[in-house]
């Protein structure tokens, strides 16, 4: 499997990333030797084998819900580029 | 000789006697920040002040308690993607640069407990995706060993900082070899413990099922003290394990006589340079001597670990670094409307490494390559997790090289993305396989450290921890490294 230029574009939009002409030249050539590099799996049979999403037997961790101290509000907006209101304030999401 | 270098246990002793104090390491640490790291550039943050501050503090409990932390007093590095209230946490990305924790992470409230003293923050790659640190949005770090190269990554400021006793030691974090691999390139101990063993809330999340915090230090009984006061079951990470934490000291007898120590063929392949393969040959030859049973294993199935990593690592990325979206902190860039505040943020602030693994994690999780891409590689695993297994009924432990090669030349790699992640094909599968893992110094190659891996089962670190540590004992020390004719 390739990747072509404007696939890489896609993806990058996916992601939430702009890339220049030059980057998306750049990441499609370098995608796709580490995707032929990856190709390296298809010669192991795996039809059988059981995916490992982790190492350890995970189970859900639960706790009694009961009311505890939350952040407070100024903590939480500490570190916000932009405030209102006592809220992250964001641009339009919409133009105008 | 400088006090960082003393051992834990004379340490104590003075500071029990009173002849030292606190005060006395924390500007000892400070002296030799100020001396060695315009050369070196480990820190990105020093924090003078909240050093000091914690000294007194400390100071003011030793005289009045006889109970000391079993860190107490020593120095210490944190590594930047390790959240510490109040003191900025960059990540080594430019869309952190602003970022000050609102909480510390549970490994830093765990240090304070045990006495240590944070002097800051040591730089590393962006989001801890390198293995030379290379990629750090802010400095370079230089090996301690030869100034012209790498620290190795991404844990490349906590390990530098130690080997040029900048600190006493470092937490690094270890996702696919980043705290081993610099610690191998610049001589000095570095362990990952077994994933779940420590806690990871507040570290700053890569691959959430490959990061694992550990020690970096000077020799293998630090490590030891210093995994004691981290390690535990952490109400705040449900991925910490609730496992019994043993007393590590006790594991360190001197004593390896009638361990199993196996010994798999693909380590000690083709890719390993010559010089790294004479040292851990005779290290191994070492083992042998001292009572050790070495037995030749296969791990047939660690030929397929980069490509799996480097599928399964960036997809985890992709999914965690979704959240750098300039909303709720970090470094904004303006936009006209909100998807464009997102595009402007996300693709100035991140660097290239980090946008390329964004990219491939995105394009390996989309419809449509899920199956060929993600789940071939959580297949494949499964089978690296098994070879593991399998050797694990005949051995007690496994050793190899930590890297094939000694630190290589600054700028010697960035232009090749695969050439660089090619890096870490000793490490990952211990990552892929969640096992404890140490690096311990077994000598110079060209004047330059190698690092000895000694690999364990699961929750198993005692017993890695002895054979590191019984190695280190019958063996010669590395010098102090050069630093560039600095003093050290």
């Amino acid at each position: 499997m390739t990747i072509s230029k404007e696939q890489v574009q896609k993806v990058a939009a996916l992601a939430r990333l702009k890339l220049t002409e030059q980057e998306a030249d750049q990441y499609t050539v370098q995608l796709n030797n580490i995707l032929q590099f990856a190709e390296k799996l298809n010669e192991l049979e795996t039809e059988q084998v059981e995916p490992t999403s982790h190492v350890l037997p995970m189970a859900n961790v639960l706790r009694e819900d009961e009311v505890v101290p939350s952040l407070p509000r100024e903590k939480a907006l500490a570190n916000a580029p932009d405030q209102q209101d006592g809220m992250f304030r964001v641009p339009a999401v919409f133009e105008e | 000789m400088s006090l960082l270098r003393e051992s834990l246990k004379e340490i104590h002793k003075r500071l029990a006697s009173r002849e030292l104090s606190a005060r006395d390491l924390a500007e000892e640490s400070l002296r030799q920040i100020e001396q060695k790291d315009k050369e070196v550039g480990a820190f990105l943050l020093v924090d003078q002040e909240g050093a000091m501050e914690r000294a007194a503090k400390l100071d003011e409990q030793l005289a009045a308690e006889d109970q000391r932390g079993i860190l107490a007093a020593l120095p210490a590095g944190i590594k930047d993607n390790l959240c510490t209230e109040g003191v900025t946490t960059t990540c080594g990305s430019r869309l952190l640069a602003n970022y000050v924790p609102i909480y510390n992470a549970t490994v830093v409230d765990k240090l304070n407990e045990a006495g240590a003293i944070a002097m800051g923050k040591l730089n590393m790659d962006e989001f801890a995706m390198g293995s030379s640190t290379e990629n750090s949005a802010f400095k370079l770090t230089r090996n301690p060993w030869d100034l012209e190269r790498v620290p190795g990554g991404s844990s490349g400021g906590s390990a530098a900082a130690v080997a040029a006793g900048e600190v006493y030691f470092a937490l690094g974090s270890d996702t696919g070899g980043s705290i081993r691999q610099p610690a191998a390139f610049c001589g000095v101990v570095g362990l990952k413990p077994t994933y779940g063993r420590v806690s990871r809330y507040g570290l700053v999340a890569f691959a959430s099922s490959l990061d694992q915090i550990g020690p970096l230090t000077k020799n293998v009984e630090d490590a030891a003290y210093v995994l004691q006061a981290i390690s535990g079951l952490d109400v705040k990470d449900s991925t910490s394990a609730d496992v019994e934490v043993p007393d590590y000291l006790s594991a360190l007898t001197g004593e390896i006589k009638g361990l199993s120590v196996g010994v798999p063929k693909e380590m000690m392949g083709e890719g390993v340079s010559a010089g790294v393969r004479a040292r851990v040959e005779e290290a191994i030859q070492k083992l042998e001597q001292m009572g050790a049973t070495i037995k030749e294993v296969s791990l047939p199935h660690s030929e397929y670990a980069v490509a799996t990593y480097y599928l399964l690592a960036p997809a985890e990325a992709s999914s965690n670094l979704a959240r750098y979206d300039g909303v709720r902190y970090g470094v904004r860039k303006p936009g006209k409307n909100l998807l464009d505040m997102y595009l402007e943020t996300r693709s100035q602030g991140f660097g290239p490494e980090v946008k390329r693994r964004i990219m491939l994690g995105t394009y390996a999780l989309s419809s449509g390559y899920y199956d060929a891409y993600y789940l071939k590689a959580q297949k494949v695993r499964t089978l690296i997790r098994q070879d593991f297994e399998r050797i694990f009924e005949e051995v007690d432990v496994i050793v190899g090289p930590t890297a094939p090669t000694t630190a290589f030349k600054i700028g010697e790699k960035v232009d090749d993305p695969l050439t660089m992640y090619m890096n870490d094909i000793l490490t990952i599968p211990v990552n892929l396989a969640g096992l404890p893992a140490i690096s311990v110094p077994c000598g110079l190659a060209d004047g330059l450290p190698v690092g000895l891996q000694v690999i364990g089962k699961a929750f198993d670190e005692s017993t890695i921890l002895r054979v590191a540590h019984a190695y280190e004992q019958a063996t010669e020390r590395l010098p102090v490294p050069p630093l560039g004719g600095i003093e050290a």
